[in-house]
């Protein structure tokens, strides 16, 4: 593995979702340059399309983590999914999401035959696994 | 219940609305009235996945409300009308004097727009459209959630920020 921090995702959202998120993973991996944070804050539509979508190009990364399923976010997302069928939306991020996308996607990176030619198949199994991380107790 | 807000919000459907305003007016239902979604499956499929279960949404063009305006009026679930610009506004309230209610919710940056709040940046074009409205007797006031304090046009209007 390269020690160079390769960027597996952009983590976007409303205010300093993704400013605390991606903090959140550093402090706990030391990784959180493997994710591009892009706040939402003060952006047209097509300003956030476009900021996403240069965020996608500007690191080669082709998955997007977003907050919410009708968010301004995820809405620019889903209209670079129009022209890129290849990039890939994950709604309702959290941090467990991103630490299974993360480790999932280093170790196919470190894997030879691997790279990231299924990043679909990586961020369905990290959602998942996150999934089970929403857990309610008390009361 | 009926229509209980006009917004004029460039994002259209997103987060501010259906949870910002929606979970405190009990949303029901949005008309989004917006020409050019009207007219394109795609953007309605766009908007429809970011309607949360539960809430309807209903695509129309600026002349479609001129026989359904008063339907979605008068009906008995909590809903809000949705537009993309002032000038769509603009003409919903020419063809429909009776509206007397906009709420201005979301303009953001353009070349040749100023910014007046964080949420808001007018061109001279749209200020005198918004004052157009006024002089019409509608109550313009800029506000994104409910629970920010709403600011009256002329407030809006000769306030200015920088960056």
């Amino acid at each position: 593995m390269s020690d160079t921090p390769v960027v597996v995702a952009v983590v976007a959202g409303h205010g300093r979702f993704a400013d605390g998120l991606v903090s959140a993973v550093e402090q706990i991996t030391g990784r959180g340059a493997a994710f591009v944070p892009v706040s939402n804050t003060g952006l047209s539509p097509s300003d956030l399309e476009a900021l996403i979508g240069s965020s996608l190009d500007s690191t080669g990364a082709r998955v997007v983590f977003t907050d919410l399923p009708a968010g301004s976010c995820t809405m620019a997302t889903r209209r670079i999914q129009r022209l890129r069928r290849d990039v890939v939306l994950v709604t309702g991020a959290n941090v467990a999401v991103l630490m299974e996308f993360l480790f999932a996607a280093e170790n196919a990176l470190g894997t030879p035959v691997g790279g990231l030619s299924n990043v679909a198949a990586l961020a369905t199994t990290a959602a998942d696994k996150a999934r089970h991380t929403i857990v309610v107790s008390g009361g | 219940m009926s229509l209980l807000l006009y917004r004029i919000d460039d994002r259209l459907i997103h987060g501010q609305v259906v949870v910002g305003w929606g979970q405190p007016l009990a949303l029901k239902f949005i008309v989004l009235v917006d020409d050019d979604v009207a007219s394109s499956e795609w953007e309605q499929e766009l908007y429809r996945m970011g309607v949360p279960p539960g809430m309807d949404v209903y695509f129309h063009s600026v002349s479609d409300m001129d026989t359904r305006l008063r339907g979605y009026q008068d009906e008995q679930r909590a809903g809000l009308l949705l537009v993309g610009s002032i000038d769509t506004m603009q003409r919903l309230v020419v063809a429909h004097p009776a509206l007397r209610t906009v709420n201005v919710g979301g303009v953001h940056f353009a070349e040749g727009r100023a910014q007046r709040l964080r949420y808001v940046f007018l061109t001279p074009t749209e200020e005198a459209t918004l004052r157009d409205l006024q002089t019409r007797g509608v109550d313009v006031t800029a506000q994104d959630l409910p629970g920010t304090r709403p600011m009256a046009l002329d407030e809006l209007l000769t306030t200015r920020q920088d960056g």
